[in-house]
C-alpha cells in the first residue's frame, strides 16, 4: 500500500508553495480584485517560466512530460493561494482536450504555446442560466463557420483559443469546435464575475472561422471525459483554498478574545472548526482517489471524480463561509482576506458544473458500477 | 501512488490467507456450540498457531508483528464473515496494552496469554453515574485497609460485565486532591464477593451492557497498577486504545443496502434513485463513506512506511455514526408508511433499517459523544484551547455536581 504522494511529488509541493508565498500573497489578489486587469498576467508569465503550464503536455509538443499527480499538486497550491490566473482554464480545459481531441497536427500548433504561455486557452460550454446538454445547444460549427453565443466564458476576455461545444447532428450531438479569438466573426464581451479575480467573457461568433477537435458527433463523450478529468484538478484547487480558509480562520479565532479568552476556546467555534477538518480530510482523501484515477487512468474515473469534486466543493463553501462567520463582523469587510475565499469557493464550485450536476453524475456511475 | 503490498507483505498475505483458508471452523464444528463458544474455539485456535494478537511479544502469545501486519490480518480475517471474536476487544485491545505498559512482569506472564487465547475474558470499568465524558469526576471511592483495597460505588456502561474473568477499574483513592491527582487504577476478579451485575435495557430492546455495583469489594493492593493516585495517567494509556482497529471492514454496508433499496422503491411511479433529491443524498453519503475509506488507506501507507499515521483517522466515528443515523432514517421514509413496520418477514432487508436507526443513536455516544470527538479534533488536532474548567485546581469533594 502507497497512497501518498512521492518524495519529488512533495518537493515539488514545497517549492510551489514557496513561489507561490514570494509572488503570489493575498495583496497580489487584492490587487487584481481592486484593480482594472482581469488576472495577474504578470504571475501568470512567471507560472510559466516554472514550466506548471507545461506539465503534463508530451515533451515532442513543447511539454514536461510529467504526470498528473505532479499537475494535482500544483492545483492544490494554487487553489491555496487563490491565485489570480487562467491556470484551470487554459491547463486543464484547453490544453487537456486538446490532448484528448486533437490531430497531431493541431496539437503541434497549439501545445507549444500553451506549454510556454504564450497563449491562453479556454473552453466554451454554457449558453446561459442552465445546465447545457446536447439537446439545447445553440451554438452551431458547419461548413468551418461558428455562429452562436457563449456565456461565462472562464477566462475568455485574455484567451487566445478557445474550444467550443457546438451542436452537431448524429453522433452524441455534439462537436468540439476550435475557434481562434481574434478571428474575425468573433466578438468578446466581459461580464463581471463574483471574484473580479477570475473574469469571465460571452462570446458571440458570427460566421467565426473555426475547426473541429475530433470527430464531430463525438463531441458529448469528449467533453465528459475532460471534465472528469478536470473535476480531479479542480477538487484539488478547492481543497487547497478549504485548507487555507480553516487556516485563516483558527488563526483569527486563536488570537481575538471575547468574555476574557480567546474566542478558539469556545465550543460553538471549536466545533466549526472540526467539522472543516472533518470536510477538508473527507475532501482531500477523495482528492487522492480522484488523483490515483486520473494518473492510472482507472475505468472508475467518473466516480472518483465526482466524489472528489463534490466533496472538495462542499468543504471549500463551507470553510469558506464559516471562515468570514469566525472573524465576526470584520471578516464583513473589504479590508479582510477572507472575501477571497467566500468568492473563490463559489466560482469554482459551478465552473465546470455544479455541486447538483456532479451529484448526479456520481450516482450515474454507482448505478453503473452496481450494474455491471 | 498505487494499491500494492509491498513484496514482504504480499508474502504475509499470502501465509495469513492460506492459514485462514485450512483453519476458519467449519459450520458442522460450529454448530452444537453457542455464541461464547464459538468465539472461544475460535481464538484457541488461534492462539494454538500463533495467530492471536499477532503484534504482542511471542512470549505473550503474539508473533511480534508489525502494525501494517495486523492490519493485512485484519483484512483478511474479515474476509469470513461471522466469525465470532468481538467478546475479546475490551480484554486484548484496552485491558493488555494497560498490562503491558504499568502492570508488574508476573502480572503479564499470569495474564496476558490467556487474554491472548481467549480463555480469560476483561471488562472495562471507568464510566460512572457521575463521570461519562467528564471521566475523572468518578466517585466510586477505594480504601486502604493493610494490604488491601476496599471498594464502595457504581460504574455504568460495562459491556461483558455479566461474561468477564477479570476487570480494569479506576476508582477515588483521595476526594480531597484535584480530581485527576485522586484517581488510582486496580485490576480484579470479577467473582470478588461484593460484586453485583445488572443488564441495562436499552431503548432498542436489548441489552449489551450493564451496571455494576461494588459493596465492601477488597482489592489486594498487588492488583493496582501505577502508584496511588497516579490512576488518571494509567487510565490515558487505556483510553489511547479505543480507537477502531484501521483497515478491517469500515462502515461501508448500510450504504449499499440503501442504494438496492433505492432502486427498488418508486416515487411517483418512477424507481426513487431516478429521484434528484434522492440522488443527491446518495451522492453526499458516498462521499463521506469514501473519505473514509481513502483516508484509511492514506493511514495504512504511514503504517507501510513504518510511520506513525497523522491524526486523519480521528474523523472515523464522527463522522460514520451520525451519517449511519440518517441513511436508517432516509431509508425508512423510502419506504413511505411501510418505514414505520419493523419485520423480519415484511421489511426489506429484513428490518436492517429499522434496527440501525434503534441502535445508532447508542453509538453516537459510546467511546465519546460527537461533541467529545469534536473537542478532541479542535484541542488536538487543530490545538485550539481547552474550555476553562470551573474544577481546576479545587479538591474534588469542593466541586460542584448539582446533586441536590
Amino acid at each position: 500500500m502507497n497512497f501518498e504522494f512521492s518524495d519529488e511529488q512533495n518537493l515539488l509541493r514545497e517549492q510551489a508553495r514557496g513561489f507561490l508565498a514570494e509572488h503570489c500573497p493575498m495583496s497580489k489578489v487584492r490587487a487584481v480584485l481592486d484593480g482594472e486587469q482581469p488576472a495577474d498576467l504578470e504571475l501568470w508569465q512567471k507560472i510559466a517560466e516554472m514550466g506548471w503550464t507545461a506539465t503534463t503536455i508530451p515533451e515532442e509538443f513543447g511539454g514536461l512530460g510529467l504526470s498528473y499527480l505532479e499537475l494535482a499538486v500544483i492545483a492544490e497550491e494554487l487553489g491555496r493561494a487563490v491565485a489570480p490566473t487562467p491556470f484551470s482554464s487554459s491547463v486543464y480545459l484547453a490544453t487537456e482536450a486538446l490532448l484528448l481531441a486533437g490531430s497531431v497536427e493541431q496539437k503541434e500548433r497549439w501545445l507549444p504555446k500553451l506549454a510556454s504561455g504564450e497563449a491562453i486557452g479556454t473552453f466554451a460550454i454554457s449558453e446561459g442560466p442552465s445546465r447545457t446538454t446536447p439537446a439545447n445547444l445553440q451554438t452551431t460549427g458547419q461548413g468551418g463557420a461558428l455562429n452562436g453565443s457563449k456565456a461565462a466564458v472562464p477566462d475568455g476576455d485574455i484567451a487566445d483559443v478557445a474550444i467550443v461545444v457546438a451542436k452537431a447532428d448524429g453522433g452524441d450531438g455534439a462537436s468540439l469546435q476550435l475557434v481562434e479569438l481574434d478571428a474575425e466573426g468573433v466578438s468578446i464581451r466581459p461580464q463581471r464575475t463574483l471574484d473580479f479575480s477570475r473574469s469571465h467573457a460571452r462570446l458571440t461568433f458570427a460566421d467565426a472561422p473555426c475547426e473541429p477537435l475530433g470527430h464531430p458527433g463525438e463531441g458529448w463523450r469528449h467533453t465528459e471525459r475532460l471534465f472528469d478529468q478536470a473535476a480531479v484538478l479542480f477538487a484539488w484547487e478547492q481543497v487547497g483554498g478549504a485548507e487555507a480558509a480553516l487556516e485563516m480562520a483558527k488563526e483569527y479565532a486563536m488570537g481575538r478574545y471575547a468574555f476574557g479568552r480567546p474566542i478558539a476556546s469556545y465550543q460553538a467555534i471549536k466545533h466549526k472548526l472540526a467539522e472543516a477538518y472533518v470536510k477538508n480530510t473527507l475532501a482531500r482523501s477523495n482528492g487522492y482517489y480522484g488523483a490515483w484515477a486520473l494518473n492510472t487512468g482507472a475505468a472508475e474515473l467518473p466516480l472518483a471524480a465526482a466524489t472528489a469534486r463534490v466533496s472538495a466543493t462542499q468543504a471549500y463553501y463551507y470553510a469558506s463561509k464559516e471562515n468570514i462567520q469566525t472573524h465576526g463582523g470584520m471578516g464583513y469587510t473589504w479590508e479582510f482576506d477572507c472575501q477571497f475565499h467566500y468568492r473563490r469557493a463559489k466560482l469554482l464550485s459551478v465552473n465546470i458544473g455544479s455541486e447538483g450536476l456532479w451529484q448526479d453524475k456520481l450516482v450515474t456511475a454507482l448505478e453503473q458500477a452496481n450494474a455491471a | 501512488m498505487d494499491f500494492n503490498d509491498t513484496p514482504a507483505e504480499a508474502a504475509f498475505r499470502e501465509e495469513a490467507r492460506a492459514w485462514l483458508k485450512d483453519n476458519v471452523p467449519t459450520e458442522a464444528e460450529l454448530a452444537d456450540l453457542n455464541l461464547m463458544q464459538q468465539a472461544k474455539l475460535w481464538q484457541k485456535r488461534k492462539y494454538d498457531a500463533g495467530w492471536a494478537c499477532i503484534r504482542w511479544p511471542k512470549e505473550y502469545g503474539g508473533r511480534g508483528a508489525t502494525a501494517i501486519e495486523q492490519v493485512i490480518w485484519n483484512q483478511e480475517e474479515v474476509k469470513y464473515p461471522g466469525l465470532p471474536g468481538g467478546v475479546f476487544s475490551i480484554g486484548q485491545g484496552m485491558a493488555a496494552p494497560t498490562l503491558m505498559a504499568w502492570g508488574k512482569a508476573e502480572h503479564k506472564q499470569r495474564y496476558l496469554p490467556k487474554l491472548a487465547s481467549g480463555e480469560e475474558i476483561w471488562c472495562q470499568l471507568f464510566s460512572e453515574p457521575a463521570g461519562g465524558s467528564d471521566l475523572a469526576a468518578l466517585r466510586t471511592k477505594a480504601e486502604k485497609d493493610g494490604d488491601e483495597w476496599v471498594i464502595n460505588g457504581q460504574k455504568i456502561w460495562t459491556s461483558g460485565a455479566h461474561y468477564s474473568d477479570y476487570g480494569i477499574l479506576v476508582v477515588r483513592t483521595d476526594p480531597n486532591v484535584p480530581k485527576h491527582k485522586g484517581l488510582s487504577y486496580f485490576f480484579l476478579d470479577m467473582k470478588s464477593p461484593g460484586v453485583e451485575t445488572k443488564p441495562i435495557k436499552q431503548l432498542s430492546g436489548d441489552a449489551n451492557f450493564n451496571e455494576v455495583y461494588f459493596t465492601d469489594v477488597r482489592i489486594p493492593d498487588d492488583q493496582r497498577l501505577g502508584e496511588v493516585g497516579q490512576g488518571w495517567q494509567v487510565s490515558i494509556t487505556t483510553l489511547m486504545n479505543e480507537r477502531a482497529s484501521i483497515g478491517a471492514g469500515g462502515a461501508g454496508s448500510d450504504f449499499r443496502a440503501l442504494l438496492d433499496l433505492a432502486q427498488t422503491v418508486t416515487i411517483n411511479d418512477k424507481p426513487a434513485i431516478e429521484d434528484s433529491a434522492v440522488r443527491a443524498k446518495l451522492a453526499d453519503w458516498h462521499c463521506k463513506r469514501s473519505g473514509l475509506k481513502y483516508t484509511g488507506y492514506r493511514s495504512l501507507s504511514a503504517l507501510s512506511r513504518g510511520e506513525t499515521p497523522g491524526p486523519e483517522n480521528s474523523i472515523g466515528k464522527l463522522v460514520a455514526a451520525p451519517m449511519t443515523q440518517d441513511m436508517a432514517s432516509f431509508a425508512m421514509d423510502l419506504m413511505e408508511m411501510s418505514g414505520a413496520v419493523w419485520d423480519e418477514q415484511d421489511s426489506p432487508e429484513a428490518g436492517l433499517f429499522q434496527a440501525t436507526f434503534m441502535a445508532i443513536p447508542g453509538f453516537r455516544i459510546a467511546g465519546g459523544t460527537d461533541e467529545i470527538m469534536a473537542n478532541i479534533i479542535a484541542e488536538r488536532v487543530l490545538g485550539l484551547p481547552q474550555e476553562p474548567r470551573l474544577d481546576k485546581g479545587i479538591p474534588f469533594n469542593e466541586v460542584p455536581t448539582g446533586a441536590g
